[in-house]
């Protein structure tokens, strides 16, 4: 009779791909022993500092909903940050929307701008829900293939090749999960151009910013005629390792804050206080912990980018985030059976490439946000499972 | 700094193969970098970092603090580091504050350290009083938390 129900499941949702990595969690989840290189999250836990304001925020008392926007202290906070780190400047007051995660304000983007059918631009491979999010905002996404032979940086001529007309927004995540992708300044600039010159609102989610190794973090919203057709969206999660406490944030024009702040009041109404008090001490007093967590992701970024171009998956060096995206096709192999071999016969986890966009394939997504130990024998496995194959 | 100190400074124990693995050095390169961390002195040496509420032979702490007086030629450093010298202590400070010299004394016994204060280090010409703390119960000891529930690291095996 499960059936049944169907009839009642909106169309669009039923439309909905379910998630590559949902599926590989299953699969992962009744397996014992295996080293997961698949946790798209930080293994730090939050330092101590951020949750001891969070316990002293309870013992206040302080258990009440905030402003729809956030907290003003923590608007005050974000607006200094981003103004300092990212050379944009917004308005605490009215410019500065505070969100359950960057999925949240993402969400809430879309819904805000997008009408039935409005096509949205965004890079493939991407973060798993980009697409489904647009999808669920009745938008049609578009995608924009990125490449190994370019590093998976964004480039201008990508996205001029992918427009087409109805592209309403142009959706970018910079440095980009799963691929460590970057955009150079000057192919950056041109995009930003071309931003403009067809008129095209930007959605800049750069949670992983913190995470950038080497050149500069460049955000899209401070070249010219870009800040009034950008939202900027950023979080806590990834830069000081806050993923449970769902928080992140949106920064836009008046305008454009003030129709996400319609949805996001109505739905989320606000972000809980308590991760709130813990984002304005990660702000004000949390860069030496962050530093601190690059340059042990950096370490470790080097071991396995060496190891696995040793054992013959060849990989680029990503000069971001805390993913590697190696090219498994030597193997012969496709990225599914890849993943899903390498699980059984080593009880290494890494994620299809796939599950992040079709061009994804013949890839495979490794998080080295693990112990030194951990990546160490992870590779060993890798380079045994490799040589099998051969 | 070289690559072998910082990947020390993170505080995982890791031989010098898995150092070398770590780093893309050979076994030889992590050697050279030890050995010249050592010859510029910014590592010392390695010791164990016991739990002081386990280890017996730690029964007895005291922090000390001396009064000394200082010399014309050196200071306070003839007298720190002739107090230094002695294997019952473990660290010792030049203090601002109050006091000349933070020592901090290990011992088998309550009685062996009072007696080490009392005969060795208070009688030392220069020292001009002392007043000793014992250490009750250690809940951090060099970094280490010390019996305190683990933290519960329960991320998913897969996320996006």
């Amino acid at each position: 009779m499960s059936e049944d129900q169907n009839r009642f499941i909106a169309d669009h949702v039923i439309g909905l791909p379910r998630s590559g990595i949902r599926d590989f969690f299953e699969l992962v989840a009744g397996m014992k022993d295996v080293i997961s290189l698949g946790i798209g999250e930080p293994d730090f836990t939050t330092p101590w500092h951020i949750r001891e304001a969070a316990i002293y925020a309870l013992e206040k008392g302080r258990t009440f909903y905030t402003s729809n926007l956030g907290l003003i202290e923590l608007r005050r906070e974000i607006s200094s940050y981003v103004g300092r780190n990212f050379g944009l400047e917004y308005n605490p007051q009215n410019e500065v929307l505070v969100t359950v995660g960057v999925s949240e304000a993402m969400d809430i983007a879309l819904r805000a701008v997008l009408n039935p059918g409005d096509k949205v631009l965004y890079q493939d491979p991407c973060f798993v829900s980009y697409h489904p999010t647009v999808m669920l905002a009745h938008g049609v996404g578009v995608a924009i293939k990125t490449d190994a032979e370019s590093a998976f940086t964004l480039r201008a001529e990508e996205v001029k090749k992918s427009w087409e007309p109805g592209c309403k927004v142009l959706m970018i995540n910079l440095p980009c999960n799963p691929t460590g992708g970057v955009a150079e300044r000057k192919e950056l600039e041109e995009i930003a151009k071309f931003a403009v010159e067809k008129d095209m609102l930007v959605i800049s989610d750069e949670i992983y910013a913190e995470m950038t190794y080497e050149g500069e973090h460049v955000s899209i919203g401070t070249f010219p005629g870009m800040r009034e057709r950008t939202i900027f969206l950023h979080g806590f999660s990834k830069g000081w390792a806050m993923t449970g406490w769902r928080l992140g944030y949106a920064c836009a024009p008046v305008a454009l804050t003030e129709a996400m702040m319609k949805v996001h009041q109505y739905s989320m109404m606000c972000a809980s206080i308590i991760a709130q008090d813990a984002g304005i001490e990660a702000l004000r007093n949390g860069d030496e912990a962050v530093k601190k967590m690059r340059q042990a992701y950096q370490r470790r970024r080097d071991l396995v980018v060496r190891r696995f171009n040793e054992i013959g998956i060849a990989c680029h060096k990503p000069s971001a985030t805390f993913y590697a995206f190696p090219n498994i096709t030597s193997t012969g192999l496709d990225s599914v059976t890849f993943a899903k071999r390498l699980l059984e016969e080593e009880s290494v986890a890494m994620v299809p490439g796939t599950a992040f966009g079709k061009y994804g394939e013949g890839f495979v997504r490794c998080s080295f946000a693990t112990s030194y130990d951990q990546l160490v024998e992870a590779c060993n496995r890798i380079e045994r499972f490799v040589n099998s194959c051969k | 700094m070289n690559e072998v100190f910082k990947l020390l400074a993170e505080g995982e124990r890791l031989n010098d193969r898995q150092m070398a693995e770590i780093l893309g050095l050979s076994v030889e390169e992590v050697e050279a970098q030890l050995a010249a961390l050592k010859e510029k002195e910014l590592l010392l040496g390695w010791i164990p970092v016991l739990n002081p509420e386990k280890d017996d032979s730690l029964a007895v702490r005291a922090a000390i603090e001396v009064k000394i007086t200082p010399e014309r030629d050196g200071g306070f450093n003839r007298l720190a580091q002739r107090i230094s010298r002695f294997d019952e202590v473990e660290s010792c400070y030049l203090m601002s504050g109050g006091y000349d010299l933070l020592v901090v004394v290990k011992g088998a016994s309550l009685h062996k350290v009072a007696s080490f204060v009392s005969e060795r280090l208070s009688t030392i010409e220069g020292v001009l009083s002392t007043a000793t703390h014992f250490m009750l119960r250690a809940y951090k000891e060099q970094g280490y938390l010390i019996e305190q529930p683990a933290e519960d690291k329960a991320r998913l095996d897969v996320t996006p």
